[in-house]
């Protein structure tokens, strides 16, 4: 009972602030609401039982993603300036677009008989996750993470020579 | 299992298609960027919610939301990089005046 109540406020929070992600005005905000979006999906993770998976949550998107988007917002945009509303045309247009989108989904989803596995409270203990990681056998996943750690390097250097300044021009 | 399995599906669901809206609705980056991660972040849920009732003794899903979760951090600093250079040049961020990558 209790562990509903807590499902639902949890997605209430999510929904919510996500609505307000995308219509409010004030750039600053959006992005704290962002900030609550992601803890509310952190506790939902907690109470699915997937700790470790809730504490890179709260780290990498809460701690880094939305502190660079602060960052960048307080590097480029006025604080007393309002983003524009949009013309009214395109919010019908995406509006019904996504609405027919989801109704789409939802009609799936529901209607589609799922067998759900009714004993799933094994814990995923960091142990078994940090062996199956770095396993080369069966379930393993070494390359992706080989790949990925390539991968953030590339995107670290890229990030850097991309924003560097350049050389004043000389004529 | 005290919570219906298709209510997480129903709640990624319309967090999925909120991003999108605002992805097709804002035209200011960085709030574009938002709209993504929001995207991202249902993708996550759904992947987490599959491998726990669906597939509970195997870690597929976690490990892919840990992968997606490193590629939305690489993706973010990139973006972010590319949005302040093009302020640098621009001095704006809306997406219908910036028109051209390199300047």
């Amino acid at each position: 009972m209790m562990e509903q109540a807590l499902f639902y406020l949890f997605s209430a929070i999510i929904l919510g602030f996500a609505i307000m992600v995308v219509t409010t005005r004030r750039i600053l905000r959006a992005a704290i609401y962002l900030l609550f979006v992601l803890g509310a999906t952190a506790a939902i993770y907690f109470m699915l039982h997937y700790n470790f998976l809730a504490a890179v949550q709260i780290t990498v998107y809460a701690g880094g993603i939305v502190v660079l988007i602060i960052f960048s917002i307080l590097l480029t945009s006025k604080m007393e300036e309002r983003l524009e509303v949009p013309a009214l045309r395109k919010m019908l247009f995406s509006g019904i677009v996504c609405a027919g989108g989801a109704f789409l989904c939802l009609h799936t989803i529901l209607t589609y008989s799922f067998n759900p596995v009714v004993e799933t409270t094994k814990p995923s203990d960091v142990k078994l996750i940090g062996e199956q990681m770095l396993n080369y056998g069966a379930n393993g996943y070494v390359l992706p993470f080989e790949v990925i750690s390539v991968l953030l390097l590339a995107a670290m250097v890229g990030a850097i020579i991309i924003a560097k300044k350049g050389k004043p021009q000389n004529p | 299992m005290s919570i219906p399995f298709t209510h997480f599906l129903v709640l990624s669901t319309l967090l999925f298609f909120i991003g999108i809206y605002g992805f097709l609705t804002r035209k200011n980056l960085i709030t574009m960027l938002m709209s993504a991660e929001l995207i991202l972040n249902a993708v996550n849920i759904n992947f987490v919610v599959f491998n726990k009732y669906l597939y509970p003794d195997q870690l597929h899903g976690h490990f892919f939301t840990l992968f997606i979760i490193g590629i939305a951090a690489a993706e973010a600093a990139v973006a972010i990089a590319i949005i302040i250079n093009l302020y640098r040049n621009f001095s704006t961020m809306d997406v219908e005046e910036i028109d051209q990558l390199k300047h």
